[in-house]
């Protein structure tokens, strides 16, 4: 909770007014109206789809509006380009951060920008002096001349806000910047976040998670379907009210009860290791179990279900599926063994455009549609049919091209594709990172129902409220180790964070 | 994709029929069937090279090594034929095909294993492949008068009305249209192409795919070399010089998405039958080697502006889909 206790409210260093933008077939924004103060974090709140994309576009150059006003200052502007937009004062720190690996900081920094000598060239010696004041500020732990793709995300972040104060901007927009932070960065960027407050900079801070919108806004706008739903200050308003104007309904019971009955072993984990990433991970998995991985980013949660379903090779270690041990050389093995990886890229699980729907659901199960090397159409479509219809997914034909299909659609192929393997043991890799509420309750209902017909789960999540909603059993991991094996009662938010931060005494406090 | 290609192939084959009957507007004798077979046999080591490189480039490669490829299997092959005079012919084509494959695979396990981008990987080959029919020849010509009658004859033998060296092309599309629709080898193709991330995830190994896309493309090459020699009863270190980009127009005329995933057999072959006819019919009602030129660059443009266009409407019809369902 921020105290600030109504500020006297200064006027609006940007003021969009009525904004109306229209696509080929699609209003995405409908006369919504966003106020940004100086010195204020204002949070915009909606699901996927509200607009709020859209909105950090227009407000950067990127998209023209169709009807409505936008003012800095008061003044009625227009921004034709990009360009228009950085030079009232407006930057973006984006989601998948927008800078050039092969460059160096300094130069990621002041790129369209660059100090000038005498000639007209840029002054690199002078770059760098004010670069490295820059990165001094806001406390950042590299050099201005370190190459942008040696940095992790977070740093690549600090390059960006870096990026940001050397325009000198007025209005900062955060576009989902925590979303590949660990726990530690976050607290850093909220920090920067603070110190950009205090230099009376105007903030915009999208994100989907309400703890930290919490934390850190000051105001509040609610989009909902492209429309304006309201705003108010953060102070006033609870986190129940604001996901009721986010949702247009009230959202109680957000996680499927379910009979939490589990089998016999399908899998059992013996010692896998590898040279760099992780090592000594041994667990046990049964029938109709969904098992929740935890850690912060980095803790080798991915890089071992990678090796597990067979992409890269541990330097020791067995698995064991139905009592026989098995060695996963590849991908094919593992899908041969029942065991399927839905990974968190969505561009990596994504669907392949060229193949027409039912192929694309097929394409991991050929080698059961074919015969004495030929696939049969007759059979595929069959089995694609099954599939789609227990999915019930809405094509006008299984021949259709997948990319007629909308998103919702393509994701319920690409599950269908991995249920017509029969796998036993499905992993899913941040299964409901970056999306809406909505669409997170009815991911957490299928799950809950393929636990149910006796699929086993191993879920790899990032958020506390999620892993305790849906597993039976946790397991906590710290830099490539399992900190921790927790069910019952032992799976509270508390012990979570502490195994996975490797906090033992009380001097850190485990954030609640 | 079933909808597209068709519609695709459809303004394909009419811009072929277009040409057709301008041309037979000025002189009737092109549309003779004995002339046409005769444009679709010397199209024919195009369409062979044409399915190949349709492979390799829907896997998101590309195969500039094809045409060297083909001249150095053709002098290894007319070498051999004029020291074993007596090989049956089936060994020679055997011996081509194995060659054009195993320079394939080199290709392939460079880009497979080193992850060497193909267009470098291919453009060292090409020069590599050369420079060794130099080396093997000396430089010098393999003529007609050395080579034995059955060598050169094989090709041009008549089968049916048709010269062998169609039949081949003919059962090489046969094969292909199979194997793209019904195996899972050209499932995978398709599928390392369109999205090799997920193509990993659904248990297709990438790289070994894309390998044996080289070694197809390869081992056409090489069956072409020996087909290409004695057909024409030369083999020089220059042959096919430059053919590579004429196997890739084709492609990129029939529209094989240069990115990777999208294209069709059908479409490889009318792309190919269409720079067949265009080089054939046009110096036919002289028209000057100029607008040849310009008539299949021009159509290499179209094809791809075509495409790009297809695309989009694609991204509109996303749009109102999404719209459909809220």
């Amino acid at each position: 909770m921020t105290p600030h206790a109504a500020p006297a409210t200064p006027s609006a260093v940007v003021s969009m007014d009525l904004i109306t933008k229209t696509f080929p077939g699609v209003k995405a924004l409908d006369q919504v109206k966003l106020d940004l103060y100086p010195g204020q974090v204002t949070a915009l709140v909606g699901e996927n789809g509200a607009g709020k994309s859209t909105t950090v576009k227009i407000l950067t150059g990127i998209y023209q509006t169709d009807g409505g006003t936008i003012r800095i200052d008061g003044d009625p502007v227009t921004f034709g380009t990009p360009n228009d937009a950085a030079k009232a004062g407006i930057t973006a720190i984006h989601q998948e951060t927008v800078l050039f690996d092969e460059l160096s900081v300094a130069e990621n920094i002041y790129i369209g920008h660059a100090p000038r000598n005498r000639f007209g060239l840029i002054d690199t010696a002078q770059m760098h002096r004010n670069a490295s004041k820059l990165l001094a500020d806001i406390g950042a732990p590299f050099s201005s001349h370190t190459q942008l793709r040696d940095l992790g995300i977070a740093n690549k972040h600090l390059v960006a806000i870096a990026r940001a104060l050397s325009v000198d901007a007025r209005v900062v927009i955060m576009d989902e910047p925590t979303a590949a932070l660990s726990h530690k960065e976050i607290e850093e960027l909220y920090e920067l976040v603070e110190t950009l407050k205090a230099q009376g900079k105007a903030i915009l801070f999208i994100s989907h998670k309400f703890d930290e919108i919490f934390r850190i806004a000051d105001r509040y706008t609610v989009f909902r379907d492209g429309g304006f739903v309201g705003d108010g200050l953060i102070a006033e308003i609870t986190e129940g009210d604001l996901v009721s104007m986010m949702v247009g309904r009230s959202v109680d019971q957000i996680f499927p009860d379910r009979a939490r009955e589990v089998g016999e072993e399908v899998l059992k984990v013996v010692g896998y290791s590898h040279p760099t990433e992780f090592a000594d991970i041994n667990f046990d998995l049964k029938r109709g179990e969904i098992l929740g991985f935890y850690g912060l980013v980095g803790a080798g949660r991915s890089e071992f279900m990678q090796a597990l379903f067979g992409i890269t090779k541990p330097s020791k270690g067995v698995c064991r599926v139905n009592g026989n041990i098995k060695v996963m050389r590849s991908p094919a093995d593992a899908v041969e063994n029942g065991i399927v990886y839905v990974p968190e890229d969505r561009g990596k699980q994504g669907a392949v455009i060229g193949l027409p729907i039912f192929q694309n659901i097929t394409l991991p199960s050929l080698g059961r549609t074919s015969r004495s090397g030929f696939l049969r159409l007759a059979e595929e479509f069959k089995l694609a049919r099954e599939y789609a219809e227990r999915l019930d997914l809405r094509a006008a034909s299984l021949d259709q091209d997948i990319g007629n299909l909308s998103g919702g659609n393509q994701q319920k192929v690409v599950i269908a594709k991995w249920l017509a393997t029969q796998p036993q043991v499905i992993i899913l890799d941040e299964p409901t990172k970056g999306i809406d509420i909505g669409s997170k309750a009815a991911v957490h209902e299928f799950m809950a129902e393929l636990a149910a017909q006796g699929l086993s789960v191993i879920m790899v999540s990032s958020e506390i409220p999620e892993i305790i909603g849906m597993s039976d059993r946790v397991i906590v991991m710290r830099d490539g180790l399992i900190a921790a094996e927790l069910s019952g009662d032992d799976v509270t938010p508390e012990l979570l964070v502490r195994h996975a931060a490797g906090i033992t005494t009380q001097t850190e406090g485990a954030p609640q | 994709m079933m909808r597209f290609i068709p519609v695709r192939e459809a303004i394909l084959g009419s811009a072929i029929l277009i040409l057709i009957i301008l041309v037979a507007s000025r002189f009737a004798g092109f549309v003779a069937p004995s002339n046409l077979a005769n444009v679709f046999n010397d199209t024919a080591p195009l369409i062979i090279l044409a399915l190949g490189q349709m492979v390799v480039i829907l896997t998101r490669c590309i195969d500039l090594s094809v045409a060297a490829n083909l001249a150095l299997t053709g002098m290894a092959v007319a070498m051999i034929n004029v020291a074993m005079p007596g090989l049956p012919i089936p060994v020679i084509i055997a011996i081509a095909v194995l060659m054009g494959g195993i320079m394939g695979a080199i290709n392939g396990v460079l880009v497979w294993k080193l992850s060497i981008p193909p267009i470098v990987v291919t453009l060292g080959t090409m020069t590599i492949f050369r420079g060794i029919i130099f080396l093997i020849s000396d430089g010098k010509w393999v003529n007609s008068h050395e080579m034995s009658a059955a060598f050169t004859g094989f090709p041009r033998a008549v089968l049916l009305g048709l010269p062998v060296l169609s039949w081949i092309a003919i059962i090489t599309v046969i094969t292909f249209g199979i194997m793209m629709a019904r195996t899972q080898f050209g499932r995978s193709i398709f599928a390392v192409g369109g999205n090799p991330h997920a193509a990993v995830y659904t248990g297709i190994n990438v790289g070994k795919t894309q390998f044996w896309a080289f070694v197809v493309s390869g081992a056409l090459a090489g069956l072409t070399g020996y087909l290409w020699v004695a057909r024409y009863a030369v083999a020089y270190v220059d042959i096919a010089g430059g053919f590579e980009l004429e196997v890739v127009a084709a492609c990129v005329i029939g529209g094989i998405s240069i990115a990777g995933g999208i294209g069709s057999v059908g479409g490889a072959v009318l792309g190919a039958i269409f720079l067949g006819v265009v080089k054939n019919a046009l110096p036919v009602v002289n028209i000057s080697p100029f607008w040849q030129l310009a008539i299949s660059g021009s159509a290499i443009l179209i094809a791809v502006a075509f495409n790009a266009r297809s695309g989009r409407t694609k991204g509109r019809i996303i749009l109102k889909s999404a719209e459909a369902t809220q």
